[in-house]
């Protein structure tokens, strides 16, 4: 056991080491903007003092390498700076202000929690659904259902969200008015409706990873059905089911578990055109907001998440597939 | 509540007529082994299917299925063409050619017959296109079917966008445009990724171990995300000359899926360095530049191949996403991404100008129908390959 | 005609390529009576195990029986319904695979996999099973068969996983067990084990067995039996020791045949004389762990030394740090008296020319995207400076010497060629250079027998036209018999014994020479029996025959 401990603490510290260079990239990145933040919030207008005001107040006056990790360190608790957009820079304007900042945190928070809810609704509905579908391909490959579900998925995968969704829109919300297209969700909302306003995006999404994780289960399936250990049970006159329980899944669990993993990393990235699609107020609005507004701070923070949560995810896939083999789990 | 019930009664009635499907082909064809050893899912699946040709049929004669129709009938005209074009390629050309479409299933031969379209359209953009992309005209909005009694215009077939530009005009622009910049990125990213794969796997060692780890590092941020957070940075260096926010978009897009084909070029390399005709090349004192070039790559063309149709799609996919999110190609170049942005709230009219509805569909599809076309020729092209290996 | 047990007519079975269907099997009778051991053997590619899995009514993906019958035991398996079958496989008839490492599932213990068929086909409960099944493990030799059933596949070594599955095969009593080249993957001296407690078993038992093998020495302790196949037909049946004394067609007799090519001894090396290679008391390791010790031994001009020793005996790994890409710990590789830089990429163009090398797999070791004649002309052009005209004449050339016509060859791409000729390819390529020394790393254990013997004959020739030297490792004691002049016998990374090779065969050897040399199969049907006599090993399980009935 001790091995399988040693291994998984090694995949973790390799998971933090990661993400700590993604974010210097990122931190990096964003230092290449032209002149500095000041600049770019004020425009090319801006008077020199006013500008010195800003950089005093960002702290833009220290060198970069202890900016970053005063970033880092207030990351970690949670602290991801003030957003331009909302921040209240009274100094230069020379008028009074009463307002608080609002930070990037805040800001972040309930939207963050409204994409998890996304992404939660969409894995329920295509887990299940494109594991069950990959095994049936695999068991009856080569056969009409095969082929049909191969041109349906290379399709899927093929299209951009936007056109999912749009087709979703068409069908679901304006000829048949059965969901409604805008997804204005908020706090507070009873599960039902929100569930019901979340269906069309989570739909768009499912069609999407469904098709991916679909053909990677087949994939993974069709290798495994392919080992002689397989073909042993078969001769061993075993019924089909119990080749399929006892034998092949115990084994499928590993991959089938990358996959789910991998797709999950992969809605990361899916999100974010869909929830602009539907107006959804998840992170991934907030970020392409950000990303028009050249809000920096803003941008910084989302994209540290979705590398963080992508990182994770991956992670979460290589520990799982670490512990389901027997190998590793029984050393010699 | 209702729905659901209706979802299992649906199931029951399809699972009872697949029972009594296979009951009745073992009583017909006097218990034969295809009847006999049917498993039930099977036997379900015949039973679903019936079902969905049934429900197909009577959706067709509903008066409100139009795009249900629509989608049927370019489906068939395309199932069509595809087949047609297979006899063609079938008749004409050299032996090997002829050889190659007679194997071809009917996907692949639609695939091959999309791209050539597209590649036309693109490279003749200018001569097929009936205006300029970013002329003017004085009549807006016009509805597309060239109906002037519909609000239309018999000059524009597919009607004016909200400044007055033709959109049959812009739809055929945005080929040469989406699709030649995706095509220029590709090649970048391949040049980029490819040369620095093979190079790491040719002389591994430490510049493997640094190019790996940079790689690893740069594929820990989804590329999507990554990509939107330099182009924030690259719209400042820009400024206002939008030509140059494409170029970087170029150049940004090419990096991060260069990572892509920098793994895939160095795991091609890993496998064939191993093989004992390299050894037996190194052991003869040959430099590098001949173990490259002579040895390595041409035994790699046919997965990188591959692999370049895969980036071809992921590329354009992304700079069409980019486009759609307002920070892509910039205006006044036609683009499909940014098409389907300004045009997407005239899906709402699908009710009364189905046409009309069909418009952001139309840019959205024409994107869609590339990479299904090149996803289908690859999907041939990988099957082929391994195929071979047996 | 009661006791026939499995009876196969006309039997034809087509494998699908490129969505067609080509005849693999065309048309085989079979008979097998109860308690018979039929040997079924022939090269890669003759169908054995496709008719071996047809004998359980099995056919793999993209198989298919298209004609004839097989009848077990009155039961028609062609037509039988997917139930019928099941019910009898694991049962009554019962398959031992080729790979026993691949063929157990990893997430299950051994025991669980081996009660897993009694308790699915009813006829014992598990607690029995699992009894039955450490006694079998008991009379299978294996070690600690109380607590072997308790480890998982991947804790137990490849020669008792054999056994293991020997011992699943039998878990049910079955009347037919199907052995599919149980030992092919085995050393000799772990097949040897195998071979003696699978025959044992098949023997109390009073078993029906066909063994599918393409070793015709194996064969022979194993089968009553022995049928011929090429290329899905039947060449010949005959009872073993018949077959063996008076093959009656020109097929079988040339297989028979090959262990006969043997080279006359040569003179012994006038004493001072220097040799073309020394390998002076090389170590060698990858990272940390030590894979050579201390090895010493000469190769002089015109001879062959072959180098023995098991898998992981470090054979290959000399033949890495004579070549260079392996550079010693310590230790030196002299060539004609002259030390060579340790690194291929600091020796010079003609150090590197004179040491040429011969590989195991023709496939890889063959560009497959150029032809025959670039392949060869690259080291007359890197080497000799020869172009265009010059060039060609020297490729048709080396291409005679290698008795394959220039004409029909150049333009070829590997993919065109037989294993055969691409092996000859391959020593195309190394006379190319016109080295002194070429190393021959297993060249000929991937070829079948017949085409193995024309390719120690071709290099005994150049040998005697070229005075070359050769390095031949194999893990083959025939082909050392034929072809080697002296012997070097390597173990776990140290050379054991070496000489002469008239002396190597003769006794006393090392311990482990010793075990070496016996534990190669001879064509003698009872020599594993007279084997185990002398070994003291004789038939261990009858005492238990009665216990278990």
């Amino acid at each position: 056991m001790s091995q399988v401990l040693r291994i998984i603490l090694q995949r973790i510290a390799l998971g933090i080491l990661t993400l700590f260079i993604v974010s210097i990239v990122i931190f990096t990145a964003v230092n290449m903007l032209p002149g500095d933040f000041a600049q770019a919030i004020l425009g090319q207008g801006a008077t020199p003092e006013a500008i010195e005001s800003i950089r005093r107040d960002l702290g833009l006056d220290q060198p970069p390498i202890q900016r970053y990790f005063a970033w880092l360190a207030g990351a970690v608790q949670g602290d991801l700076g003030t957003s331009f957009a909302q921040a209240n820079f009274s100094s230069f304007v020379g008028a009074d202000s009463g307002g608080s900042d609002v930070t990037v945190a805040t800001q972040i928070a309930p939207r963050f929690a409204n994409t998890m809810f996304l992404a939660g609704v969409t894995a329920c509905i295509a887990v299940p659904f494109s594991i069950m579908l990959g095994v049936l391909a695999a068991l009856y490959r080569n056969s009409a259902f095969d082929r049909a579900a191969n041109i349906f998925t290379l399709s899927s995968i093929s299209s951009p969200e936007f056109f999912l969704a749009y087709v979703l829109i068409l069908f679901l919300a304006v000829l048949n008015p059965v969901l409604p297209s805008l997804s204005n969700i908020y706090d507070g909302m009873e599960f039902g409706e929100r569930l019901q306003k979340t269906l069309l995006p989570a739909l768009t999404l499912t069609l999407v990873v469904t098709a991916h994780m679909m053909r990677m289960t087949r994939a993974a399936i069709i290798n495994l059905l392919a080992s002689p250990y397989i073909e042993m049970a078969r001769l061993k006159g075993l019924s089909p089911l119990r080749v399929i329980v006892k034998h092949a899944l115990p084994n499928a669990l590993a991959p089938i578990i990358n996959v789910v993993a991998l797709n999950l990393a992969y809605l990361i990235t899916g999100v974010v055109v869909v929830e602009v699609v539907f107006v959804y107020p998840g992170i991934g609005q907030l970020f392409v907001d950000g990303v028009k507004t050249r809000d920096i701070p803003l941008v910084q923070a989302c994209c540290l998440i979705f590398a963080g949560a992508y990182i994770l995810l991956n992670l979460t896939a290589d520990i799982l597939s670490i512990l389901s083999n027997p190998r590793l789990r029984h050393p010699k | 509540m209702s729905v659901i019930l209706w979802i299992l009664a649906a199931l029951a009635a399809i699972s009872l007529s697949g029972w009594v499907f296979r009951l009745a082909g073992q009583k017909i064809t006097g218990n034969s082994p295809r009847f006999r050893d049917m498993p039930f899912a099977v036997a379900f699946g015949y039973a679903l299917a019936a079902a969905a040709v049934l429900g197909g049929v009577w959706l067709w004669f509903q008066p409100g299925a139009t795009f249900f129709r629509w989608a049927v009938q370019g489906f068939v005209i395309f199932a069509i063409a595809a087949w047609l074009f297979r006899l063609l390629g079938r008749a004409v050309g050299t032996a090997g050619t002829r050889k190659l479409f007679r194997q071809m299933p009917l996907t692949a031969s639609f695939g091959i017959l999309v791209i050539l379209i597209y590649a036309v359209l693109s490279i003749f953009a200018g001569v097929i296109a009936p205006y300029g992309q970013a002329e003017v005209f004085d009549q807006v909005n016009a509805l597309p079917g060239g109906n002037a009694a519909t609000g239309g215009n018999p000059d524009h077939l597919l009607g004016t966008d909200q400044i007055g530009r033709d959109l049959l005009s812009r739809l055929i622009y945005g080929a040469q445009n989406t699709v030649g910049i995706a095509f220029v990125t590709t090649c970048i990213a391949f040049f980029l990724g490819g040369s620095l794969g093979f190079l790491a796997a040719t002389l591994q060692g430490w510049l493997d171990q640094v190019l790996s780890r940079a790689v690893d590092v740069l594929m820990a941020i989804p590329s999507l995300i990554f990509a939107l957070l330099l182009m924030t940075i690259a719209s400042a260096w820009a400024g206002s000359e939008k030509w140059l926010l494409t170029v970087y978009m170029v150049l940004i897009i090419a990096v991060i899926d260069s990572t892509r084909v920098f793994r895939l070029a160095r795991a091609v390399g890993l496998n064939i360095v191993v093989m004992d005709y390299i050894e037996a090349a190194k052991l003869r004192g040959e430099g590098l530049r001949y173990l490259i070039f002579k040895e390595i790559l041409p035994n790699a063309y046919a997965p990188l191949l591959a692999e370049f149709g895969l980036r071809f799609c992921f590329v354009f996919l992304t700079i069409a996403s980019l486009s759609f999110l307002g920070v892509g190609i910039q205006p006044p170049l036609a683009d499909w991404g940014t098409m389907v942005r300004d045009l997407a709230q005239f899906i709402n009219f699908a009710a009364f100008s189905p046409l009309t509805a069909a418009l952001p569909l139309m840019a959205a599809g024409a994107i869609a129908l590339l990479t299904v076309a090149v996803n289908f020729v690859v999907d041939w092209m990988l099957h082929r390959t391994s195929g071979l290996k047996d | 005609m009661t006791d026939l047990l499995l009876k196969i007519r006309g039997l034809k079975i087509e494998g699908r390529s490129d969505e067609i269907w080509n005849p693999i099997i065309n048309g085989v009778d079979l008979d097998l009576r109860k308690g018979e051991v039929l040997g079924l053997i022939g090269e890669s590619g003759a169908g054995k195990s496709t008719i071996g899995l047809a004998g359980m009514g099995f056919t793999r993906d993209g198989v298919r029986i298209s004609g004839g019958s097989v009848e077990f035991d009155g039961i028609d398996l062609v037509n039988a319904s997917a139930e019928v079958k099941r019910k009898l496989l694991g049962s009554r008839i019962a398959y031992v695979a080729q790979s026993a490492a691949a063929s157990f599932n990893p997430a299950h213990k051994l025991i669980d996999q081996h009660t897993e068929a009694p308790v699915q086909h009813g006829v014992m409960s598990r607690a029995e099973s699992a009894a039955d099944a450490v006694e079998l493990y008991r009379r299978l030799r294996l070690p600690n068969p109380e607590e072997i059933g308790f480890r998982y596949p991947h804790q137990v070594s490849g020669g008792q996983l054999q056994r293991a599955m020997t011992a699943m095969a039998m878990s049910c009593r079955p009347d037919l067990i199907i052995f599919d080249e149980p030992t092919t993957a085995l050393d000799v001296t772990t097949q040897i084990e195998v071979l003696a407690s699978i025959r044992d078993i098949v023997e109390q038992f009073d078993t029906a067995a066909i063994y599918i093998t393409h070793d015709l020495a194996v064969v022979a302790q194993m089968a009553d039996r022995i049928k011929v196949l090429l290329k899905g037909d039947e060449v010949e049946e005959a009872e073993t020791r018949e077959m063996l004394s008076h093959p009656k067609e020109d097929y079988t007799k040339s297989l028979w045949a090959v262990r006969e090519f043997k080279r006359p001894q040569k003179p012994a090396v006038a004493a001072g004389a220097t040799p073309v290679v020394s390998v002076r008391k090389v170590t060698a390791a990858y990272g940390k762990v030590k894979v050579l010790q201390n090895v010493s031994f000469d190769i002089h001009e015109g001879r062959t030394v072959a180098v023995v020793g098991e898998s992981g005996s470090g054979k290959s790994t000399t033949a890495r740090c004579i070549t260079g890409l392996l550079p010693p710990l310590s230790g030196s590789i002299q060539f004609d008296g002259v030390e060579m830089p340790a690194d291929y990429r600091k020796r010079s163009k003609d150090q590197l020319r004179q040491v040429q090398m011969i590989y195991q797999m023709a496939d890889t070791a063959l560009n497959p995207r150029k032809s025959i004649g670039e392949i060869i002309g690259r080291p007359v052009q890197f080497y000799m400076g020869l172009r265009g005209r010059e060039k060609r004449r020297r490729v048709e050339q080396l291409l005679d010497e290698i008795e394959l016509p220039a004409d029909q060859y150049f333009d070829r791409l590997p993919s065109e060629l037989s294993g055969g000729q691409k092996q000859r390819i391959g020593i195309a390529r190394a006379l190319a250079a016109e080295p002194r020394f070429i190393i021959c790393d297993e060249v000929t254990s991937a070829l079948d027998q017949l085409v193995a013997e024309g390719i120690l004959k071709l290099l005994a020739r150049l040998q005697d036209d070229l005075k070359l030297s050769y390095m031949f490792i194999t893990h083959d004691l025939a082909t050392v018999r034929s072809i080697a002049d002296e012997v070097v016998v390597m173990k776990e990374g140290k050379v054991i014994e070496q000489g002469p090779k008239a002396e190597m065969f003769r006794p006393p050897h090392h311990a482990y020479t010793d075990l070496l040399l016996s534990s190669v199969p001879e064509m003698d049907p009872d020599w594993l029996s007279n084997l185990l006599k002398e070994r003291g090993v004789d038939n261990i399980g009858d005492a238990a025959v009665d216990k278990m009935g």
